[in-house]
């Protein structure tokens, strides 16, 4: 029993050092949806929440496995939509850096405002 | 290959996925692509899940499973799709909650399920744990979604003691887990419920509402360790897995928050931030003289003008007045102004979240620029015009060290020429905070609604 332990700890260790390593460089502007992204991804509970309901004996472990599953539903499906309704807004744009283009887009502006 | 050895398979490809998501999300080329590998590889986990096998027998209940998810669906998507873009930091904080109340049941009626099997202590410790985390995650959002919706004030909510009274409420709860693990009783469990529940409460109730985000994100990546916990009791390294990552970079994530905010975490949650307002905003506040002007004042300063930087605020979509204010950039720059919008790391009510609410009123990307290049661009700016943001341009940050937002990164509008600074009234901002800004002698005050100013300066521009 203790050996399996030790495997969930190894891959708790690592996930802890991966979890740091892959978001240590990321711009301010999208700390929000990195923040809601994530806030989605643990949303996984809801496969805990299904294996818990999917073996209740007592009426007791059926009531709180089904609202287990409900709670997580709302975590991981609101999660996913929030975020993507956030990025929907980082959607490549026609470049203006350069002044020569500028005149350009905005004429491009000017139509659809 | 077993069915079993498939299915672990599956969620090995569904972790993966998840890695893959959160590298996405650190970079806006990728972002919204890795949301949807995320979503894919939520989708295949819970779809293996179904096949999956619990004591040996395939799965029970599944139409009540279904049941369940429908419910979820039919709640959260309409939520999610139509809630207003102001309100996102609630909308995430109330999603975190529920993974957080989720985290718990498992663990809960997990411990139900094995109780009369003698679950070894370590075992116990994990279901002691998965609950008390989830269970402050899951308070501890409730209130903060009450804070951010103006359910309750915003203000840090404090009384006499409450640092000792929340360190006695944090001693119980470990002392009920010490308890439980060597009585092995399951009626103290529900003792740790309630213990969790006040203390997740009593933990957020005294930090102030411009702080929310910050708290959001830890509590965020609470959710996520609750989660492991979770996993570490089922035995699913793929529980183990999204929990901690969530966890560690929910860490990770708070703290640069907070290094954004000029201000340590420990700052953040135990200082009840803005509680008093400082000195300085006594009773001689009001009578001190300011300069208001007319939108026709501004519109002609504006006419004389050659760069424009605007700095944006909360206040402004508040105001829904993003598009106005797209509207007057356009219209200044077909004179030949140059405008720029200057955003402060944590304007609006997360980092990032003006760049969204911009974004969505279809400010070019380009034309936003971040605090540092924005210091600089103001030194040459003729006019700094201020809409709905308060605490990011205070003065008080960079020259009154009693002032409680002392040390935080502000962008120096009055570096500009001329200030104009927008405002609903006198009222101090988010933190709480008067401002010395707007007794400058290069400030001008517009008072009134954001939207019906600035459109009339659109208009007074377009006339002249």
């Amino acid at each position: 029993m203790t050996n399996v332990l030790l495997q969930y700890a190894t891959v708790f260790v690592l996930s802890v050092f991966v979890g740091i390593e892959i978001i240590s460089k990321v711009p301010s502007i999208l700390h929000t949806p990195l923040m809601s992204g994530s806030n989605a991804i643990h949303g996984v509970i809801l496969v805990g929440s299904m294996l818990i309901l999917g073996a209740a004996n007592t009426n007791a472990e059926e009531v709180l496995g089904f609202l287990a599953v409900i709670l997580a539903t709302l975590n991981v499906v609101g999660g996913f939509v929030v975020t993507d309704r956030m990025l929907e807004m980082f959607k490549p744009r026609t470049p203006r850096a350069k002044p020569g283009a500028k005149a350009d887009a905005d004429g491009a502006k000017g139509a659809d405002s | 290959m077993s069915r079993g050895t498939l299915i672990d398979l599956l969620y090995l490809v569904a972790a993966l996925t998840f890695i893959l998501a959160l590298k996405g999300l650190g970079s806006p080329k990728r972002a919204r692509m890795g949301n949807v590998i995320a979503a894919a590889g939520m989708l295949l986990a819970v779809v293996a899940t179904f096949f999956n096998r619990v004591d040996g027998h395939p799965l029970h209940h599944v139409l009540l499973i279904l049941l369940g998810m429908a419910v979820g669906l039919v709640v959260a998507v309409p939520t999610a799709r139509f809630v207003q873009m102001t309100a996102m930091p609630q909308l995430v904080a109330i999603f975190n909650g529920v993974g957080g109340g989720a985290a718990c049941l498992v663990s809960l009626t997990e411990f139900i399920h094995i109780k009369s099997t003698k679950p070894a202590t370590y075992v116990v410790l994990e279901v002691l744990l998965g609950v008390l985390i989830g269970t402050v995650s899951f308070s501890g959002s409730a209130i903060a979604f009450a804070k951010l919706q103006e359910l309750m004030t915003g203000r840090p909510i404090t009384y006499a003691g409450q640092q000792f009274i929340n360190a006695l409420v944090g001693l119980a709860a470990l002392a009920v887990i010490v308890i439980t693990l060597v009585t092995s009783s399951t009626a103290l469990l529900w003792v740790l419920l309630v213990v969790a529940f006040v203390l997740g409460i009593a933990f957020v109730l005294p930090i102030g509402g411009a702080d929310v985000p910050v708290l959001i994100s830890l509590l965020n990546s609470f959710t996520g360790l609750a989660v492991a916990a979770s996993g570490f009791t089922l035995g699913s390294n793929l529980l183990i897995v999204a929990g901690t990552l969530v966890g560690a970079s929910g860490t990770l994530l708070t703290m640069l928050m907070s290094k954004a905010m000029g201000r340590s975490l420990p700052n953040i949650l135990f200082s009840a931030f803005g509680s008093v307002v400082t000195a300085g905003t006594g009773a001689g506040a009001e009578q001190r003289s300011v300069r208001s002007g007319s939108p026709e004042d501004v519109a002609v300063m504006l006419g004389f003008a050659s760069r424009v930087v605007f700095i944006p605020g909360y206040g402004l979509a508040v105001a829904q007045a993003q598009n106005v204010l797209r509207e007057l950039a356009e219209n200044l720059e077909k004179k030949g102004v140059e405008v720029f919008y200057a955003i402060h790391p944590v304007a609006g009510r997360m980092p990032g979240h003006m760049n969204v609410l911009l974004a969505e009123a279809n400010v070019p990307y380009d034309d936003l620029i971040e605090m540092d290049e924005a210091n600089s661009e103001l030194t040459t700016a003729d006019v700094a015009i201020v809409v709905g943001a308060n605490d990011t341009v205070n003065p008080a940050a960079t020259d009154d060290p009693a002032s409680p937002i002392y040390g935080m990164p502000i962008i120096h509008a009055d570096a500009a020429e001329n200030v104009i600074f927008m405002k609903r009234s006198m009222r101090p901002g988010f933190a709480g905070i008067d401002n010395e800004l707007l007794y400058n002698p290069k400030t001008t005050l517009v008072f009134g609604d954001a939207k019906d100013t600035l459109t009339k300066i659109v208009a007074a521009v377009k006339a002249s």
